[in-house]
């Protein structure tokens, strides 16, 4: 196989595979500590999906009302609803101060409050005095947050002269008899040729996998490539059921109105006119949780009280908030109402519904971005050369469900926790084994294979199976009966694929090609989404089953563990839940109802 | 007299017909530009026609709705799809726009889509970039400071704040850049419209103290001065964002040191 595709080989220290807001970090991060490193990527980084984080990252500044890392972190554990390693949390949200005035460091023009310190604004759950009422916790750049971030860390790499391949698909990774993750296999769309990338470690900042589900708030290129790559190389992923959908993704489009938008006093209504959520979280009202608000919009809708012809979905009002206000604060969501919507936020309401937005499983690690292997002894064993950050990762902090405003936090956070461990455990230059024989064979047999593949189904057409069967049984609400099809499906659609059919055979920027590796990817991810749903037994964040409505900590207060297998089919094991702290600053919070 | 002809490969040629499903009723024709580095052959614009009944309303959706379902060779970049990444930027009815906000009906008759103009093609309606990515390194976009940052974040005022405005939004898509015909004939020695952008974007930050050195780094007769207020860049660019502001700002300060 290596003979029909000639290969280039690159020595480097660090391999990140991934340049949003995670990779560059740890990118950056690392060359700046003297390792040699590279950062390969599929899209240019700034069109990495970060850019399209509007509300904000969170952190304690206290810069509008007082604060305190602690509260933070005993929201982010309610939030979780306690499937959070607390460990992990205590770390990102002790550092979350930091991490901001460096981004503001870095030059991320965020906006300003009247004396000129970093703006913030509130955000659902974020809670002070451990969760008495809302604070105004999100550092904001008016609502282009992520935007802001991003281009700054790309900015950080110019200016540390970090080395990128971009437009670089990582293909697998290389793995060695030890277990060792030993680089990765890429492939250069712009002139068609593989790269093999040695390394001592390999990172991967690959985000999430929204484009399992036909109606979502992520980017076309948020596929799971990361989680796929980790799971052909006999890795598992960790607590794939719990799949955030966002209350406000614009009805039809999918796309993102920010959660700010609510932290800046909007609200939402029924088609009785009615500001329902004061019945569901009579405190927090618009401001509760993520999950909980989905369900709550969820069930007005099934109860008829939804808006629009269909009466399926619901209203979103920002008019009140008055035209000056939306320009300076939210001028992003303004132009994507008018765009997707037709609406002119300063008039009418803007027409939303729950959309799959954000993936708490993924490649499970510890706090230092080190992969897991866990076994029966040891839950926490590392896989050696391999390191996950950001979105693709399960650290955990975001447990059965994330706040707004932790996922900017976690990408940069935990992005310099893998360039900080790098620098303490790797040494520049230092020799590598030569890499196994045939080390890109594997790789290049699948890659080889679906270039010529030449069944009946189209890529789009699996897909379009793939995305509409999650966005159906696999959603808001879970039951058995919905679960089982749900599984069936996705598990005989996964076979479907050896029955794939591409038409362009080239190798200079085949996109037929790129979106067949993708759905492959896709097909892991939600195959393990599938079956963790169905497995889980209780209700827990935002994996909802309607006949185990509770939440079950004596059985199920442990992290789902899957492993694909070679045959298709999916082993699950489990890792218990950190019960406790990092330091003795703060003491484990301990399980209690989640209301809000 | 002598004649002028264009090389033979830049000829673009008739494409292949794509015909919609049989019982479409809203049909819109799209004429797309297609280049296949592997033939070499001459760029040819295929034709293809999509039933708006079942397709989205963006440009974007449309040409999704070809890849996916007429023909999967079409090749394109695009990630978002909501107007933030910047990567599907095209020449659309002859402006430079985003395919994913561009509504199929503002456009009337059938909607033509080439690659941004002036870049070498790579396929289809993908443009090689490189150039352009290199010029905004060559400014340093970052800021730069010897006063050492305080512990907590750098102070700025809500109005100095708002002098950014305008500039830090912009995507990187190119759009203007590749819509300035100074660009077009000394793309290699102009720094172009979205470049001098961010330029003045950290002259403009009341953060950043290198303000002397970027004026030097741009005070030239090539990397400024080719802007020659066209202001194609100001009216073609998705974002509604000004370049040809910024650099009439840029000229004025150098203006004003000499
Ligand atoms: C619309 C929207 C709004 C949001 N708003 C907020 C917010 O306000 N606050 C907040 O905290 N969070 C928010 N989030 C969530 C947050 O933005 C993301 O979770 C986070 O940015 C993910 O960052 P990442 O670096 O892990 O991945 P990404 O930014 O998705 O980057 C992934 C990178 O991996 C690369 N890649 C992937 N596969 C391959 C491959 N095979 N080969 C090579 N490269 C590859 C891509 O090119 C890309 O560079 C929002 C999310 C969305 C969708």
């Amino acid at each position: 196989m290596s003979k029909a595709y000639p290969i280039t080989d690159h020595t480097y220290d660090c391999v990140v595979v991934g340049a949003g807001g995670a990779g560059l970090r740890a990118t950056f991060g690392m060359t700046k500590a003297g390792l040699k490193t590279a950062c390969i990527t599929k899209v240019f980084p700034t069109r990495s999906h970060t850019v399209a984080a509007q509300g904000g990252i969170g952190a304690s500044l206290g810069n509008m009302d007082e604060d305190n890392w602690k509260w933070h972190m005993y929201d982010t554990v309610k939030g979780s609803d306690w499937l959070g390693d607390q460990d992990a949390i205590e770390y990102m949200c002790k550092n979350a101060v930091a991490a901001v005035h460096e981004l503001e460091h870095y030059g991320v023009p965020f906006t300003r409050n009247e004396d000129g310190k970093i703006y913030q604004r509130p955000f659902g759950g974020h809670m002070k005095n451990f969760g008495e009422t809302p604070v105004p916790r999100a550092c904001a750049a008016a609502d282009r947050t992520g935007h802001a971030i991003l281009h700054t860390l790309y900015q950080q790499s110019l200016r540390h002269d970090a080395e990128f391949f971009v437009e670089y698909i990582a293909l697998d990774l290389i793995m060695d008899d030890e277990g060792v993750c030993r680089g990765v296999i890429a492939w250069n769309l712009e002139d068609g040729s593989i790269h093999r990338f040695r390394a001592q470690t390999t990172v991967m900042a690959s985000g999430g996998y929204g484009r399992t589900y036909f109606s979502c708030t992520s980017a076309h290129t948020c596929t799971g490539d990361g989680h796929g790559m980790v799971a052909r190389a006999g890795l598992p992923l960790q607590d794939m059921e719990f799949v955030q959908f966002h209350p406000t993704g614009i009805y039809g489009a999918g796309v993102l109105i920010t959660e700010g938008a609510r932290g800046e006093g909007g609200y939402l209504t029924n088609a009785n006119g009615e500001r329902f959520m004061e019945r569901y979280a009579p405190n927090a009202k618009d401001l509760a949780s993520r999950d909980v608000v989905s369900r709550a919009m969820t069930v007005e809708i099934l109860e008829g009280r939804g808006v629009g012809d269909k009466k399926d979905h619901i209203n979103l009002h920002l008019e009140h908030l008055g035209p000056e206000m939306l320009a300076e604060r939210l001028p992003g969501i303004s132009e994507s109402s008018k765009v997707f919507a037709g609406v002119d936020l300063i008039r009418e309401p803007i027409p939303v519904i729950p959309t799959a937005h954000y993936n708490m499983g993924g490649i499970p690690t510890n706090i230092h971005g080190e992969v897991l292997r866990p076994t029966a002894d040891d839950p926490e064993a590392t896989c050696p050369g391999l390191m996950a950050i950001g979105e693709a990762a399960c650290v955990s902090v975001h447990g059965a469900n994330r706040l707004g405003t932790n996922s900017l936090l976690d990408i940069v956070v935990f992005g310099r926790a893998a360039a900080l461990r790098a620098r303490d455990t790797l040494k520049a230059g230092a020799e590598q084994k030569p890499l196994p024989e045939g080390s890109a064979e594997q790789a290049l047999d699948r890659f080889d294979t679906l270039r010529h593949a030449a069944g009946s189904k189209p890529t789009a057409v699996i897909r379009d199976e793939m995305q509409q069967t999650m966005q159906s049984k696999v959603a808001v609400f879970r039951d058995e009966k919905i679960l089982t099809e749900g599984q069936a499906s996705i598990d005989a659609i996964k076979a479907s694929q050896d029955d794939i059919a591409i038409k362009d055979r080239s190798l200079v920027w085949n996109s037929d090609l790129v979106e067949a590796l993708e759905l492959e990817n896709l097909l892991t991810c939600a195959q393990a989404t599938v079956h963790g749903a169905l497995n889980r037994t209780e209700s827990r964040g935002a994996h909802a089953r309607d006949d185990y409505p509770d939440r079950n900590d004596k059985d199920w207060m442990k992290h789902t563990v899957t492993w694909t297998e070679p045959d298709h089919g999916v082993k699950i094991t489990y890792r218990p839940v950190h019960t406790w702290t990092l330091t003795d600053e703060i003491e484990y919070v301990v399980p209690k109802a989640r209301v809000y | 007299m002598v004649e002028f002809s264009l090389p033979k490969n830049s000829k673009v040629m008739r494409g292949v017909e794509h015909k919609a499903a049989a019982g479409a009723k809203r049909i819109k024709r799209f004429h797309i530009y297609r280049f296949d580095p592997d033939t070499g052959e001459n760029p040819r614009l295929d034709c293809f026609e999509v039933d708006l009944d079942a397709c989205g309303p963006m440009v974007l959706d449309a040409l999704i709705k070809i890849k996916s379902e007429m023909d999967s060779t079409l090749t394109f970049r695009r990630s978002c799809r909501e107007g933030v990444c910047g990567s599907c930027a095209f020449n659309i009815d002859g402006t430079n726009t985003l395919a994913c906000t561009k509504p199929i009906k503002s456009i009337r008759g059938a909607v033509k889509v080439y690659p941004l103009p002036h870049m070498p093609v790579i396929k289809d309606l993908v443009p090689d970039l490189s150039v352009p990515y290199a010029q905004y390194a060559s400014i340093e976009p970052w800021l730069k400071s010897d006063t050492p940052a305080p512990t907590s974040e750098r102070l700025q005022s809500i109005e100095e704040r708002r002098e950014l405005d305008g500039m830090w939004e912009c995507i990187l898509c190119f759009c203007c850049q590749t819509s300035c015909p100074s660009y077009w004939w000394n793309g290699d020695r102009y720094l172009g419209p979205a470049v001098l952008l961010q330029a003045y974007r950290w002259i403009a930050d009341t953060r950043d103290e290198a303000s002397g050195e970027r004026l030097d780094n741009v005070d030239d007769p090539f990397r400024l001065y080719r802007c020659h207020t066209i202001m194609n860049c100001t009216n073609t660019c998705p974002k509604h964002l000004n370049p040809g502001k910024a650099i009439a700002e840029i000229k004025h300060l150098l203006l004003k040191r000499k």
